[in-house]
């Protein structure tokens, strides 16, 4: 009864506790601008089967493909486990599914062992790939510090995970074996095996050599427990986690554009439309729209899109899109990735000192929250976070776009951000600021006078 | 009509006519004296096979794509707006550009503006040329057998997803045809998009276009086939910095079929 109790108290306070970090995910992401993507939802929800649920772009690079499919996998059966887990705990029962469901019980466990198995074979994989082999992208300079902490922290808890499920099983077979199965079921004093695939071996290899059954039944609850908190110390973890792509991957993919509309569409500033109208016709009255921006381009998080937001979230840290930059590969200083992570570090920055928008959107600190009056200040665009080099060298080539297996737009991000940068504060390369005057003037880039446009016709009998 | 002529709207709506197609043919092409070729070029394969197309002549002008990109969104929309307008009362229906950031823009970025046309790539336009039989390759031209590697641009490949019509151009011409590793979806920048060929570039330790231009020289090819005229800046610019401008050619695909197809 007090396991019972026990567990109830345990499993409730993680799950508050999640709920909690999740709500406030939800309100950051909710500072964006409004963005309506409710269209089109047949079409969406394809694109998420495919690209989210069947990992449809992991497989542009198998190798890390084929082991993050073993987890992930691994991860999904997984959760029929700790269904019976939840309710064994919940009822006192032991393995209620058992009698249930008979010799499918018997597959499911051993599917599951099997999948463990090639999931700690991925896991282990990842770790060498992260700290051994030091992949470049796994090591390039955003990754310094927590990051690169956090990418490993995931990996040992997932370790932690299989070697608690063995350690249940494997003592719960030798207890069987021995005939002491405390199995819902099973009559007392009954031995035999669970024929589970890999814990009828592993388990009396390791555990056989107890002779002491009381022993075997504490290693068999620490197996249990074990499992159940590090369960649930990963869903606590996975709010300030890049493993919350695990949930957000889901809805990312289903709300992206990315797929839906050819990937060289800007959208149009709406607000920019308006005024030209007015400019071209003056007896024309503008729009004006309360969901517009209340500026040209973005400064901060909240003129950007609720969606690039959402992105930030659930960027899982991968680096694809940085490997793939041409100017990252070139040397210089624009990292896709590091963009999409700024954005979720202002975030957090901006819930931590608990700053507040005012109507033009800038943040207030709240009183008494020490430092919060410089952190308002850190906007998005400028040194704290994306600076004007970063931006500047990006030749939207939309690799990163393409590279991205959650469907992460950050040319969504990077534009916006030029846009303030040229028409709020005139800043611009000088060759820019050129260009832009010829366009204006000869209607093309170059200082060509517009009369001449045609004069490449005059030598077509020459060639 | 002469082949040496090419037709202007203004002209044809004088006579009360409306071609089929604008050939809309950019700044680089209108400007650039080496893109201007691939623009006689491509003119004179509508000419010779007498393709009722205009062009806007010197009422054409930027489309705008490098103000846009670069975050003028008041001088692009001021472009696109005057653009519209023009094409709108010349009542044009079809537009075909062989510069895949027109391409682009008119393409995606017009039509919420009030500019609705068809707007075709000239390397799809020429692939169902071919395919029509209308374009016949002549015996033993100089391309055939030849080692070519095709640069996807990004405003054509990723951008609007036209990987195969270029290719399928050059296949034509029973060229061998030869991939660089990073092509199609995975294909490279050649560092020129996103009005970066307007500027230097940032601080680095290489230029996109030199990387490219090695990786395109590394596979042995004779001509590097280009479809758009930033990417031809950027390699003619990469290819003098390796000197190899002897070696390999940079090429339109226009360019490559003109010279190769019967006339």
């Amino acid at each position: 009864m007090i396991q019972q109790i026990l567990f109830v108290l345990t499993f409730g306070a993680g799950f508050v506790y999640f709920g909690l970090q999740a709500s406030k995910i939800r309100q950051a992401i909710m500072l964006g601008r409004p963005d309506d993507r409710s269209d089109r939802q047949g079409e969406r929800f394809k694109q998420m089967t495919l690209v989210a649920l069947g990992q449809q772009k992991m497989f542009k690079r198998w190798i890390p493909a084929l082991f993050h499919l073993f987890i992930y996998v691994a991860f999904i059966f997984t959760q029929i486990e700790l269904i019976e887990i939840v309710i064994d705990g919940v009822s006192g029962s032991h393995r209620f599914f058992r009698p249930i469901l008979g010799g499918f019980y018997t597959f499911i466990i051993s599917l599951i062992e099997v999948l463990s198995v090639l999931a700690f074979v991925g896991t282990l994989i990842f770790l060498a790939r992260r700290n051994l082999l030091k992949i470049p992208r796994f090591v390039k300079d955003e990754m310094n510090g927590w990051p690169k902490l956090d990418g490993n922290i995931i990996l040992y808890l997932e370790i932690a995970l299989i070697v608690f499920i063995f350690t249940m099983n494997g003592a719960d077979e030798v207890l069987y074996n021995a005939g002491h199965s405390h199995a819902t079921g099973i009559a007392a004093g009954a031995s035999g095996s669970y024929d589970f695939a890999i814990s009828q071996f592993v388990g009396p290899a390791i555990f056989g050599g107890v002779q002491d059954y009381h022993t075997l039944e504490v290693i068999e609850r620490v197996g249990w427990w074990g499992h159940l908190l590090t369960v649930l110390a990963f869903l606590v973890y996975l709010p300030i986690s890049k493993h919350f792509h695990i949930l957000l991957a889901f809805p990312n993919v289903f709300f992206s554009n990315v797929g839906l509309v050819p990937k060289g569409k800007a959208e149009n500033l709406s607000q920019v439309t308006e005024e030209m109208k007015a400019i071209l016709d003056p007896s024309y009255q503008p729009v004006e729209n309360e969901d517009d921006p209340k500026r040209f381009g973005a400064r901060d998080v909240t003129d950007l899109s609720w969606k690039s937001l959402m992105d930030a979230y659930t960027c899982t840290e991968c680096g694809r899109c940085t490997s793939v930059c041409p100017a990252n590969l070139t040397g210089k200083k624009l990292s896709p990735r590091k963009v999409v992570m700024d954005v979720r570090d202002r975030l957090e920055e901006i819930q931590k000192y608990k700053l507040k928008p005012n109507e033009e959107g800038e943040f207030v600190p709240a009183n008494g929250v020490e430092g919060a009056e410089e952190v308002a200040g850190h906007y998005l665009l400028g040194e704290h976070h994306i600076t004007e080099e970063e931006l500047r060298a990006c030749t939207t080539c939309n690799a990163c776009v393409e590279s991205c297996p959650v469907n992460i737009n950050h040319l969504d991000i990077i534009l916006p951000l030029r846009q303030y940068l040229v028409m709020e504060e005139s800043s611009m390369p000088e060759e820019w600021g050129i260009m832009f005057n010829n366009v204006e003037n000869n209607g093309a880039p170059w200082a060509m006078p517009a009369a001449d446009r045609f004069k490449w016709a005059e030598e077509m009998g020459e060639e | 009509m002469s082949n040496h002529t090419v037709p202007v709207m203004a002209d044809l709506a004088a006579e009360g006519k409306t071609p089929e197609y604008l050939f809309w043919v950019g700044c680089a092409g209108s400007f650039d004296s080496r893109y201007q070729r691939v623009t006689r070029a491509f003119a004179k394969i509508l000419n010779s096979l007498n393709i009722d197309y205009a062009v806007l002549g010197p009422e054409e002008t930027c489309n705008g794509d490098p103000a846009k990109r670069a975050g003028n969104e008041f001088l692009f929309q001021m472009q696109a707006m005057q653009n519209i307008e023009l094409m709108n009362m010349y009542q044009v229906k079809k537009i075909i550009t062989a510069c895949p950031h027109c391409f682009n823009t008119i393409k995606n970025e017009y039509p919420s503006l009030g500019g609705n046309y068809e707007v075709i790539h000239h390397s799809t336009f020429l692939q169902d040329l071919i395919n029509q039989g209308k374009i016949k390759i002549k015996e033993g031209g100089e391309f055939k057998g030849k080692k070519i590697t095709f640069h996807d641009s990004c405003y054509l490949g990723r951008a609007n997803d036209i990987y195969e019509a270029p290719r399928k151009v050059l296949e034509a011409l029973d060229a061998d045809l030869t991939e660089m590793k990073r092509c199609r979806t995975k294909g490279l920048c050649c560092g020129g998009g996103g009005a970066q060929v307007f500027k230097d570039a940032e601080k680095g330790n290489k230029e996109v276009n030199q990387e490219r231009t090695e990786e395109a020289v590394a596979t042995g090819a004779k001509v590097l086939a280009a479809a758009c005229p930033f990417c031809m800046v950027m390699f003619n610019d990469g290819i003098k910095k390796l000197n190899k401008e002897e070696e390999v050619q940079i090429l339109d695909i226009a360019e490559i079929l003109e010279k190769d197809m019967e006339k």
